[in-house]
C-alpha cells in the first residue's frame, strides 16, 4: 500500500540522528510505525521513577524540557527541540526514566516504538556506534543549574587540561631501518645520507634494537668497536615501543624513564608486532614548539612576510588545538590576541627599517575594530589607524607624506602575512585615517557632535581603538579629548543606543529559520551582525558612559560594568557568556568553513548548535531593554 | 459489471456489510480516550455527488491522543468517469502509476478499516455524502458511523468573540494556518487526512479545557453551525 503519511514522517526523520543512518528500507519499516502526538505547553510525556514506556521521541514541532528534581529545585537538564530524541536510553536499558519530560512550548512529537526500532539498531553498525556515543557523551553533570538567559550549561565545565593532554605526538612513519647483521659504517653512511638520528635495527619486520647516533659516538668513535662491527653488537635493546595512540607527555615520560630520545611504534605497542613508525624526541620538541611563547619567540626572530605568514599560519593551528581542548575561551582571546599583537608590532618594526630616513616625530599604530578590542581570533580584515605628534602647519603635509608610506609598507606587509586589506579602506594607508593628534580630535568631535548614520557607524570602528605600537602617550591624550566631548555631548550615546536597539533581535528571526528548514530560506545567518555587533556595542556604550577607555575588550567591558553596577551584575554576565559563547562559535564555524565565520549557514547546524545559539541571543533582548531605558530612547524611537 | 447483491436487501447483504453493521450492535457507553477514530479524506473528480467519483481515499487512526500511522489507509480507485480541469487539484492522472482497484473493492477495504469507529473529515458532509453515494451504485446502505467535522470543532473551540462570520466556512488551509500546521501533501487524500488529523489533535484540548469532557460532547452544536 502506498503510504503517504508514513513517508512524510520518513522525510522528516531522514534528516535527524540516528535515522540519517538508517537505509530506506529501515527508515519505511520505521515509519510505519510511528504514533504522532499534540501537546499543549506544560504537559507531561514520562515522570521520573516511572516504568518506560514502549516509545521513545523525536521533537517534530515544539521544545521538551527534561529536568530532573533535586531536592526543591527542578533543573533544567536539557531541552529538546526539532530532530531531537529522548527517552530512549531507558528503554534500551530497561530502566526506570530519571528525568521528567514535559513540553516546553506546544509540541508534536513522533513516538517510535522501541520493538520496531531495537533490532534495528542492532543491526545497523552505524545506529549502534551513534547510540553508543551518544550515550557515553549524555551523561551530564546533572549540578548545573539554568538561571536566566544563562547558557552556562551548554559551555563544558572549564577543565584545567594540560594542553597537550588529548594530543597524540606526531611521529615519522615508515622509518628506515637496517638488518642486526648491517656494519656500523653502512649504518652511519646511511644516517648521514637521510639525515636522521637514530637507526631502527629490524627483524621481520620487529623493531629487535636501536642505533643512535649518540651509540656511534660512545661506542665506536671511543674506539670500543670497530666500523665494521655488525649492527647487533652496538644496538641498544630491547627497544621501548609504544602504539601510535601515544601522547606527548607519555611519550615524554617514557623518555625520561627510560632515558632514551627515542620510541618505536608498533602495531600492538609491543616489541613483538610491526614497526610502524619511530618517535624521536627531537618530533617531541617539534610538537611543543606550537605553543605561544615559542610562537611569540619567533615572531621577534623573523626577518621575512614569509616567516611572519608561516607563523600566522601556526596560530590559527594552535587556536583550533586550543578550541578542541576546550581551554578556557578568555584565555584563548587573550593568547591569540597577544600573538596577533605581536605580529603587527614586527611587521611595523621591519618595515621602518625599510624606510629611508627614521620618523620625523613620534607616531602610534592603533588596532581598530576587533583586533582593537582584542576579540580578533581568524584572520578577518585589517583595521588600523595611525596618530602621529602634532608639527608646525608647514610641516604637515611633508610629515604626513612619511607616515602614509610607512602605513602603505605596513599594510601590504600585513596582507602578504595574511590579513586581508579592509574593504572599506579603514587603514592608516588612507591619508584620512593617518593623521596628527589635533585632527584625529577634531575628527572624534565630529562624529560625537554631529552623530549621522556614517559618523556613528565609524565612531563605532574607531572608538574601539588599541595601541599596538609606537608612543602610547598619544593614545592617551586622544582618550582624554575623546571623554571630553562625549560628555559635553550626552546625546551622541543615545544615538549610539539607538543603533543597537535598531537591530531586530535574531531571535525572532532565527526561529523563523528553524521552522522553515524545508523552504527556500536557506540563506545564511549573520552570526556578527544580528548577534555580536549589539552585544559588542552595547558594551561599548555603556563603558563609554562611565568615561573608562582602559577596558576595550567586550568581555573585560561586561566585566566592569558588573563591578560598577552590581544592580546590573546578573544581566552583564550573561551578556559576557552569551559573547563568549557566539564568538567561540563564530571561530569554530570559520574553522570550519575557512573563512571569518560570520556567515552561518544554518542547515549545517545540530540541534544543539541551533539552540545554544538561541539561548545566548537572550540577553541581547535584555541589554537592548537596558539601553532603552538608560538613554531614553522611547523618545527616540 | 453486475454482482448478485445488487438487489439489495437485509437478507441477501454481501458479507463485508454484514461485517461492518455487526460493530453497531454493541450499546456500550464510549469514552474520548479509547474511542477509535477515523480522521480521512477523499479526491474526487468533482463536487458533484451525482456525476463525479472518489480517485483516492486516505485516512488514518487517531486513538488516546494519538496519530497512529500503522492504521492507515489508502486506496487509489478506478474511476471511468474522468475530468481533466480537477486534475490539477488532485494530481491523480487517469493512467497513473499507482495500485488501484475496483470502487467496491475500495469500498468492502474502508468498511472493513474504519469499522465502528467515529469518522472525521473537514467538511466532513461532503466526503460521507459522496462515499454513502458510491454505496448507493452499489446497492449498500448508507454509513453508519458517528461523524466528526473539524470544521465545526474548529469554530466551537474558538472563542465566541472571535468569531466575526458565524457562517463563515474554513478551509483546511485556514485552520491550518491558525492551528501552525505546515501544510505538506496538500491534495492528496493521505496528506489532507493527516493534516486534519493534526487539526483534530489540537483543537480537542481547546474544546476540553477542564478536562470532563465526555464523549457525547463531541457531537454537540452550540451555535448550530
Amino acid at each position: 500500500m502506498k503510504n503517504t503519511i508514513a513517508e512524510r514522517i520518513a522525510d522528516f526523520l531522514k534528516n535527524y540522528p540516528p535515522f540519517n543512518l538508517l537505509t530506506k528500507k529501515e527508515l519505511k519499516s520505521i515509519s510505519e510505525e510511528v504514533e504522532v502526538l499534540y501537546l499543549e505547553k506544560g504537559k507531561f510525556i514520562f515522570n521520573a521513577e516511572s516504568k518506560p514506556l514502549a516509545h521513545f521521541y523525536i521533537v517534530n514541532k515544539g521544545a521538551v524540557k527534561l529536568t530532573m528534581q533535586e531536592e526543591e529545585k527542578q533543573n533544567i537538564i536539557d531541552i529538546c527541540d526539532e530532530g531531537d530524541i529522548f527517552g530512549l536510553r531507558p528503554l534500551m536499558v530497561k530502566e526506570n526514566y530519571i528525568l521528567n519530560a514535559e513540553t516546553n512550548e506546544e509540541s508534536i512529537l513522533y513516538g517510535i516504538p522501541l520493538h520496531v526500532f531495537k533490532p534495528l539498531s542492532e543491526k545497523n553498525k552505524n545506529v549502534k556506534n551513534y547510540l553508543i556515543t551518544s550515550f557515553a557523551s549524555n551523561i551530564k553533570d546533572t549540578s548545573i543549574v539554568e538561571g536566566r538567559g544563562n547558557i552556562s550549561s551548554y559551555i563544558k565545565k572549564e577543565t584545567n587540561n594540560d594542553l597537550f593532554n588529548l594530543q597524540n605526538a606526531k611521529f615519522t612513519k615508515k622509518p628506515i631501518t637496517c638488518e642486526a647483521t648491517t656494519t656500523v659504517k653502512e649504518i652511519a653512511i646511511c644516517m648521514r645520507d637521510q639525515q636522521i638520528g637514530a637507526m631502527v635495527v629490524a627483524k621481520n619486520k620487529k623493531p629487535i634494537g636501536i642505533i643512535t647516533s649518540k651509540d656511534l659516538r660512545n661506542k665506536v668513535a671511543t674506539g670500543d668497536f670497530k666500523i665494521e662491527s655488525k649492527a647487533q653488537e652496538i644496538m641498544s635493546s630491547p627497544v621501548i615501543t609504544s602504539t601510535e595512540e601515544i601522547t606527548i607527555p607519555e611519550a615524554h615520560i617514557a623518555m625520561l624513564k627510560h632515558s632514551a630520545s627515542h620510541i618505536c611504534i608498533t602495531k600492538d605497542g609491543t616489541p613483538k608486532s610491526k614497526l610502524i613508525g619511530i618517535l624521536s624526541l627531537h618530533d617531541l620538541i617539534v610538537s611543543l614548539g606550537n605553543n605561544p611563547s615559542v610562537l611569540i619567540k619567533e615572531i621577534n626572530r623573523a626577518k621575512k612576510s614569509k616567516h611572519l605568514r608561516t607563523i600566522r599560519e601556526k596560530v590559527d593551528l594552535l587556536l583550533k588545538t586550543y578550541l578542541e581542548q576546550e581551554l578556557p575561551f578568555p584565555h584563548i582571546l587573550n593568547i591569540i590576541s597577544e600573538i596577533n599583537t605581536v605580529i603587527i608590532s614586527r611587521s611595523i618594526e621591519l618595515c621602518l627599517k625599510k624606510m629611508d630616513s627614521p620618523p620625523p616625530v613620534k607616531f602610534t599604530w592603533l588596532a581598530l575594530g576587533s583586533q582593537g578590542r582584542k576579540e580578533q581570533l581568524l584572520m578577518s580584515d585589517q583595521d588600523n589607524a595611525l596618530i602621529f605628534e602634532d608639527v608646525p602647519k608647514t610641516k604637515f603635509q611633508e610629515t604626513q607624506e612619511y607616515f602614509i608610506s610607512l602605513s602603505i609598507k605596513v599594510v601590504k606587509y600585513l596582507n602578504t602575512i595574511g590579513y586581508e586589506y579592509c574593504p572599506a579602506d579603514m587603514m592608516a594607508s588612507n591619508p584620512k585615517w593617518c593623521t596628527s593628534l589635533t585632527e584625529w580630535k577634531k575628527q572624534f568631535d565630529d562624529w560625537i557632535i554631529n552623530p549621522d548614520g556614517a559618523g556613528t557607524l565609524l565612531s563605532s570602528i574607531f572608538f574601539d581603538y588599541e595601541y599596538i605600537y609606537g608612543e602610547k602617550d598619544l593614545t592617551d591624550k586622544l582618550g582624554r579629548s575623546l571623554f571630553k566631548t562625549i560628555n559635553e555631548h550626552k546625546y551622541f550615546l543615545s544615538k549610539l543606543g539607538k543603533d543597537v536597539i535598531d537591530k531586530p533581535s535574531p531571535v525572532g528571526f532565527f526561529r523563523q529559520f528553524i521552522v522553515e528548514t524545508n523552504g527556500d530560506h536557506q540563506e545564511a545567518f549573520n552570526i556578527k551582525i544580528r548577534a555580536l555587533m549589539p552585544l559588542i556595542d552595547a558594551a561599548r556604550i555603556l563603558i563609554l558612559s562611565h568615561n573608562l577607555k582602559n577596558s576595550n575588550n567586550t568581555l573585560n567591558r561586561y566585566k566592569k560594568l558588573a563591578e560598577l553596577e552590581p544592580q546590573n551584575e546578573d544581566l552583564y554576565n550573561s551578556c559576557a557568556r552569551a559573547f563568549r559563547t557566539l564568538l567561540k562559535f563564530k571561530t569554530e564555524q570559520g574553522i570550519l568553513n575557512n573563512d571569518s565565520g560570520k556567515l552561518i549557514n544554518l542547515e549545517s547546524l545540530s540541534k544543539t548548535e541551533k539552540l545554544k545559539l538561541k539561548r545566548a541571543f537572550k540577553p541581547i533582548k535584555e541589554i537592548q531593554e537596558l539601553l532603552i531605558i538608560r538613554f531614553n530612547l522611547k523618545q527616540m524611537m | 459489471m453486475k454482482f448478485p447483491f445488487f438487489n439489495f436487501n437485509k437478507t441477501q447483504a454481501p458479507e463485508f456489510w454484514k461485517r461492518y453493521s455487526e460493530h453497531f450492535k454493541s450499546k456500550e457507553q464510549r469514552t474520548i480516550k479509547e474511542t477509535r477514530f477515523i480522521v480521512f479524506d477523499t479526491e474526487t473528480t468533482g463536487f458533484d455527488f451525482k456525476e463525479d467519483r472518489i480517485l483516492c481515499i486516505g485516512a488514518t487512526a487517531i486513538k488516546d491522543n494519538k496519530i497512529l500511522i500503522k492504521d492507515g489507509l489508502e486506496v487509489y480507485l478506478h474511476q471511468s468517469v474522468f475530468k481533466a480541469d480537477t486534475v490539477k487539484i488532485h494530481g491523480i492522472l487517469k493512467s497513473e502509476k499507482v495500485k488501484k482497484v475496483e470502487e467496491i473493492e475500495a469500498l468492502i477495504q474502508f468498511l472493513d478499516y474504519i469499522k465502528d469507529s467515529v469518522l472525521v473529515a473537514h467538511h466532513a458532509g461532503f466526503d460521507i455524502g459522496i462515499i454513502n453515494r458510491a454505496l448507493k451504485r452499489h446497492n449498500l446502505g448508507k454509513l453508519k458511523n458517528d461523524v466528526l467535522d473539524t470544521g465545526i470543532l474548529f469554530k466551537r473551540s474558538k472563542h465566541i468573540v472571535n468569531i466575526i462570520d458565524p457562517n463563515k466556512k474554513y478551509t483546511l488551509d485556514e485552520i491550518a494556518q491558525e492551528l501552525k500546521i505546515t501544510p505538506k501533501d496538500r491534495h492528496t487524500a493521505a496528506g489532507d487526512a493527516f493534516i486534519t488529523g493534526l487539526a483534530f489533535l489540537k483543537i480537542l484540548p481547546k474544546l476540553n479545557k477542564d478536562g470532563n469532557m465526555k464523549y457525547k460532547d463531541l457531537f454537540i452544536n452550540p451555535l448550530n453551525y
